[in-house]
């Protein structure tokens, strides 16, 4: 697929250029070209007015690029100094540790960077993780620093943080570029912004001379920003009630410490967090896929603790991974087989040990027509598919055969505008229709958009639960970043 | 038969034992920190084992002998890493086929030299001042191979390399995040060839050390699954070398009490201690809480691939 179409981009020394637009849009990339990890069709690069041939990260690093991706490049049992020493030529041989820690004390201090250059990197949370990747750039003499949406695993303050040291660096005359998709970030932070859309750059504007509501239009390409309606919500009876769930993580430590939560029936209750705060833990206890040490969970009055996935999801749990992949689907199997997976056992389905194809087949032509997923055949591996169309298989699968509770946890993440839209649109459809739904996301916009009310995850608990109409996103961040605003309800 | 002379013999012979048991397992530990898992141990040793003892039978040189058997060794793995890092395929796959063709080619090879002592065996050492220490002194400086004492100080040199050095980092990294390592200009495909060739150089040299200073003949098979115990150790001493060092010669103790007890025990049972330690290692190694401390390279096992996110 063509990501890049004749692709103009030029930076100015002393800058924080944004990179603006959807999704896959071509952002990523764009700068992954630049950072010598994909190889351009055409076209060329020039630093600082000569044309550089960049052929893998090393050259890249060479000619002073760094990038920080946005799933950190980092080798987590190691400690930050020899996560930043990896892959260093002009380190002494032996103890080279000791040489790195001297130098990353030096660059914390002038760039505002704290961090310890002893501690293992799987130790610190995603913001110091966050700038031991920047360090690890500076150190190598970056003078282009490419952040790869770098506020997504950050708390609204921690994002304010890296704002100040990205103003340091332009100060020092660096150039950052910087990717994203929000546009709030742009008007705070940046000082040009090229906005891309659909692999072509649209334009490069100053942000002094724009305003959010030109960036938006130029970047999703119509005038309105689409904004889904959404009837009163009239909550019924109770969905889900969790109580007191205890559970660990895989690394064996309590990730869910203590939740209790109400989803009613005809309402969403999104749950907002940074990453990695127990949402997945959470998650997995409440579909079956993971031990309760403590707790209840009952589902549509049904007590399903420690019950199976299959008890789960025959009781009526429709649940959407936030691994689609890994977790949505079998990416080998074809498009029609991964449609029944979780009724393939049951009628119509089956007879005694056998499948009854026709009704496979008739189900899959009518999920594939239903919910618009595009696909060569019903017959073609699931993989095959784009992130969008997996997710509507995912969803024609799950919503079939009348769910009471949907648990989705980023059900939107990666996908394109339409698809985002239309997946939305199907939570919120299940919603008129009655079915109680836990949003899991990362987006806040789209926590803020789609829920009824909103619950806040910090560290395994729930700071505190708040009516979507009443909430703030300030209010909101300081929840993220772990201050208790309410006692959490039953 | 005092106890004393009972303990010096047994510690002493624990030593000997716990000879290829240690060049083994240093040399798993490094081709597993690059990633990649090597289950040839058993097949490289032997194919040592036998090159050892042809190559000093003719020439006479036991020393050319255990130097033929690490080129050997090395060329083996060096397959292995053809097949695992190049080709990507399955690693244990490859490394069992490599146990069983080893043996195979060993055996066929060996089969006009079976039961011929070695007309030149590798000398033994006796440090002298050291010896004469009392129970210490015929304990560990009588008598043992140069091997024994070379391999000691090889474990201390690759564990200085492994945490104090720059090649230690790029090593640990590209088993543990080799995306990581790649990003950073580390070349993960090199890296794996010289750990995993390195890795069987060692095996090759266990195999040596068997057929020209332990037990100075060529017998088919004569590396009795000492291989499997490697690749064992290689998780009991946690992927670090100084503690391959004592779970080497505890098993090399193990192996040679199923000798020693068989006036007492039957002797099948004896010949099972061995394994059934290891298979409790194992087990034991296995369990939640340790393996999160153990800690298993993150990558280990797993091809890369550039471009795979």
């Amino acid at each position: 697929m063509l990501a890049n179409d004749r692709v103009t981009l030029e930076l100015r020394a002393g800058e924080v250029h944004a990179l603006l637009g959807e999704n896959g849009a071509g952002k990523t990339t764009l700068m992954n070209i630049l950072y010598g990890l994909y190889r351009p069709d055409s076209g060329e690069i020039l630093i600082r007015g000569v044309p550089t041939q960049i052929h893998s990260p090393r050259d890249a690093i060479a000619h002073g690029i760094g990038m920080v991706h946005q799933h950190f490049k980092l080798v987590f049992p190691h400690t930050v100094a020899e996560n930043v020493a990896l892959g260093l030529k002009r380190t002494p041989f032996w103890a080279p540790i000791r040489v790195v820690e001297r130098k990353l004390r030096e660059l914390s201090e002038r760039y505002g960077l704290p961090v310890d250059p002893g501690s293992r990197v799987w130790e610190l949370s995603a913001g110091e993780q966050q700038r031991v990747e920047i360090l690890k750039a500076l150190y190598r003499g970056a003078e282009i620093l490419i952040l790869d949406e770098p506020t997504s695993v950050l708390t609204p303050q921690e994002a304010t943080e890296l704002f100040k040291v990205l103003l340091r660096m332009k100060a020092e005359g660096h150039v950052v570029v910087f990717i994203t998709h929000k546009l709030g970030e742009v008007m705070e932070v940046a000082d040009r912004v090229t906005v891309m859309r659909r692999g072509r750059a649209v334009g490069t504007v100053a942000v002094a001379g724009t305003d959010k509501a030109e960036l938006a239009r130029m970047m999703v390409g119509r005038e309105v920003v689409f904004r889904l309606s959404k009837g009163k919500c009239m909550p019924g009876e109770e969905a889900l009630l969790v109580q007191d769930l205890w559970a660990r993580n895989d690394r064996g430590l309590h990730a869910v410490r203590g939740v209790s939560l109400r989803v009613c029936r005809g309402e969403i209750l999104g749950i907002a967090g940074v990453a990695g705060n127990g949402q997945r833990e959470l998650v997995e206890t409440i579909t079956g896929l993971r031990r309760a040490e403590r707790g209840r969970v009952v589902v549509l009055g049904r007590d399903l603790t420690n019950r199976s996935a299959r008890a789960v999801a025959d009781v009526g749990v429709a649940h959407i991974p936030e691994e689609r992949l890994r977790m949505g689907i079998v990416p080998g199997m074809a498009v029609e087989d991964n449609l029944i997976l979780k009724r393939h056992h049951r009628p119509p389905f089956s007879w005694g040990p056998f499948l009854r194809l026709r009704e496979v087949r008739r189900f899959a032509q009518e999920s594939i027509v239903g919910y618009d997923i595009m696909t060569p055949a019903a017959r073609a591996p699931a993989k095959l598919l784009s992130g969008g169309n997996i997710q509507k298989l995912i969803l024609a699968r799950e919503l079939s055969g009348e769910p009471g509770l949907i648990v989705a946890a980023h059900p939107t993440y990666g996908l394109d505008v339409g698809a985002t839209e239309q997946v939305r649109r199907y939570l919120l459809g299940g919603r008129e229709k009655g079915v109680g739904v836990l949003l899991v996301s990362e987006d806040l916009e789209e926590i803020m958009e789609l829920s009824d009310r909103i619950a806040v995850m910090f560290r395994g608990e729930i700071m505190g639960v708040v009516p979507a109409a009443e909430a703030n996103l300030e209010e909101i961040g300081l929840m993220m970043a772990g201050e208790r605003r309410l006692a959490p309800q039953p | 038969m005092d106890w004393q002379s009972w303990l010096i013999g047994t510690v002493s012979r624990a030593l000997a034992f716990g000879t290829p048991l240690l060049w083994g397992t240093l040399g798993e530990i490094y081709t597993e920190r690059a990633g990649v898992v090597n289950l040839g141990v058993e097949g490289m040793m032997i194919l040592g084992a036998f090159s050892a003892f042809a190559v000093a039978q003719t020439t006479g040189h036991p020393g050319l002998g255990v130097l033929i058997a690490a080129v050997v060794g090395g060329a083996a793995a060096v397959l292995h890493a053809f097949l695992t890092v190049t080709l990507r395929a399955n690693q244990y796959v490859s490394g069992l086929a490599l146990s069983l063709f080893g043996l195979g080619l060993a055996g066929l090879l060996g089969r006009g030299w079976e039961g011929i002592p070695l007309r030149q065996p590798l000398p033994n050492v006796t440090i002298p001042g050291l010896s004469r220490i009392p129970v210490l002194g015929p304990m560990l400086f009588q008598g043992q191979s140069v091997l024994t004492y070379a391999g000691l100080f090889l474990a201390v040199v690759l564990w200085v390399l492994l945490y104090r050095t720059r090649w230690g980092i790029s090593v640990r990294s590209v088993g543990e995040s080799p995306s990581t390592a790649d990003a950073l200009g580390v070349n993960v495909f090199l890296v794996r060839y010289l750990c995993v060739g390195f890795g069987g150089l060692l095996a090759g040299v266990a195999g040596g050390f068997l057929s020209v200073a332990y037990r100075p003949a060529w017998t088919e098979g004569m590396t009795a699954g000492m291989g499997w115990i490697v690749i064992a150790l290689t998780i009991f001493a946690a992927w670090d070398p100084l503690q391959a060092v004592w779970g080497a010669f505890l098993f090399g103790g193990l192996y040679h009490l199923s000798f020693r007890l068989q006036e007492f025990v039957a002797p099948e049972l004896l010949k099972l201690m061995p394994y059934a330690f290891a298979i409790l290692v194992l087990a034991l190694t296995g369990l939640g809480k340790a393996r999160r401390r153990w800690g298993a390279p993150g990558a280990l096992g797993l091809p890369y691939t550039r471009g795979e996110r």
